[in-house]
């Protein structure tokens, strides 16, 4: 992919413009030995590259995150990569239901995550509750605990549309478009 | 399969004349009433007797019948591998009488004991861990109690400024409502089977 810098930041068909572009910025980048961008962009551009989730399944959601993972769906094309440990994740997906005896637990690793951190809230249990909503031992939306950032519907959400849930998320990011949370 | 079921419930209750009530054999299974002190033999005897065999539990769980003096059941589903077979025993007690616990003669059996404390409240003499082992930690309550409410009594959050989860009491922005689905248009069209039925409590002229 090439920008064209006269158009305002639109990405170029693949063709002969392109390969201009491109070869240009290569050659030019061969002479001077450096390329000149915007830091938030680059920023931007390097965070929604590489969302690395806490792999927080909680419950049946938890297998349709699995699916978006494997070779199907392949979040990894996304720079998607699940992690073990919040201290190197950026994202986590709840993956299901959040029980009472859950959320101190899971507000701890929330915690210990490093900013900037975000929040996918997936399946109607982490919602809101879900067909659990009345019940005594689970928390009634998993934004009572953490503040989320991108709510998936669904009983279970397709892998798809976790996958859409977290090209939402990088839409996010790339619009607020800040350095600092 | 019933006959042989029929043989075994009379062969037990003739064994354990006094420590069992009765049996019957209902949908293919056989099920033995004991009475509660004596449950610890009758288990014995169904794991060693040449019989019998019972090596397995599978399961223990509890019923609460409110109606009841003794508004409990603990049941017991025991496997036999050797003789392909699988009773049920049934022991009644109440929230204040212990049932004797089954550990010495099936240690699997702690954790189910453990469960059954748990959701209904019903304590196990002997037992050596008696704890909860699914509720939340300082749970209050037994839930699958009939008289314990549904949404329970405490909901959590996370609380900004004292930087953890704090239990407060359930507010519900919407009561629960039970829906009998049986709606005021179903029974008119013609050939529907609900249309001679009994309308429900409270099923007339109600809507949302």
């Amino acid at each position: 992919m090439g920008v064209d810098p006269t158009s305002g930041g639109a990405p170029l068909a693949p063709g002969a413009e392109q390969d201009a572009v491109l070869y240009q910025v290569t050659e030019s980048l061969k002479e001077k030995g450096f390329v000149v961008a915007q830091l938030d962009k680059v920023v931007n551009w390097a965070r929604t590259g590489s969302m690395w989730p806490m792999t927080f399944g909680l419950a049946c959601c938890a297998v349709e995150m699995i699916h978006a993972y494997c070779s199907r769906y392949d979040l990894d094309r996304f720079g998607v990569v699940p992690r073990p440990s919040p201290r190197q994740a950026d994202l986590i997906i709840v993956a299901g239901t959040l029980t009472n005896k859950m959320a101190p637990a899971f507000r701890k690793i929330y915690d210990q995550m490093a900013e900037p951190r975000y929040v996918i809230s997936m399946g109607s249990c982490a919602n809101g509750g879900g067909y659990y909503h009345y019940s005594y031992s689970v928390v009634r939306g998993c934004d009572r605990v953490v503040p989320v950032d991108v709510y998936v519907p669904g009983c279970p959400p397709t892998a798809e549309a976790l996958v859409y849930g977290v090209m939402q998320l990088q839409k996010k990011i790339r619009r607020t478009g800040t350095l600092w949370r | 399969m019933d006959q042989a079921l029929l043989d075994l419930g009379e062969y037990i209750s003739a064994a354990l004349s006094q420590e069992v009530i009765d049996f019957e054999v209902r949908h293919d299974e056989l099920m033995v009433r004991v009475r509660r002190d004596n449950l610890v033999k009758v288990a014995m005897f169904l794991r060693d007797d040449v019989n019998c065999q019972f090596k397995q539990v599978v399961d223990i769980c509890g019923v609460d019948l409110p109606e009841r003096d003794e508004r409990f059941d603990v049941i017991y589903n025991l496997l036999s591998l050797v003789q392909n077979r699988r009773i049920r025993l049934k022991v009644a007690t109440d929230d204040v009488h212990p049932v004797p616990s089954i550990v010495s003669v099936y240690s699997a059996a702690g954790w189910y004991e453990r469960e059954v404390w748990d959701l209904f409240g019903v304590l196990f003499a002997d037992n050596p861990d008696l704890r909860r082992i699914m509720t939340d930690y300082g749970f209050e309550g037994h839930p699958l109690r009939k008289d314990f409410p549904l949404t329970g009594y405490v909901e959590v959050r996370y609380d900004d400024e004292q930087k953890r989860v704090v239990y407060e009491p359930v507010k519900l922005t919407q009561e629960f409502r039970s829906f009998d689905f049986l709606s005021p248009w179903e029974g008119m069209l013609p050939g529907d089977e609900k249309a001679t039925a009994e309308p429900a409590e409270g099923d007339k002229g109600e809507g949302a």
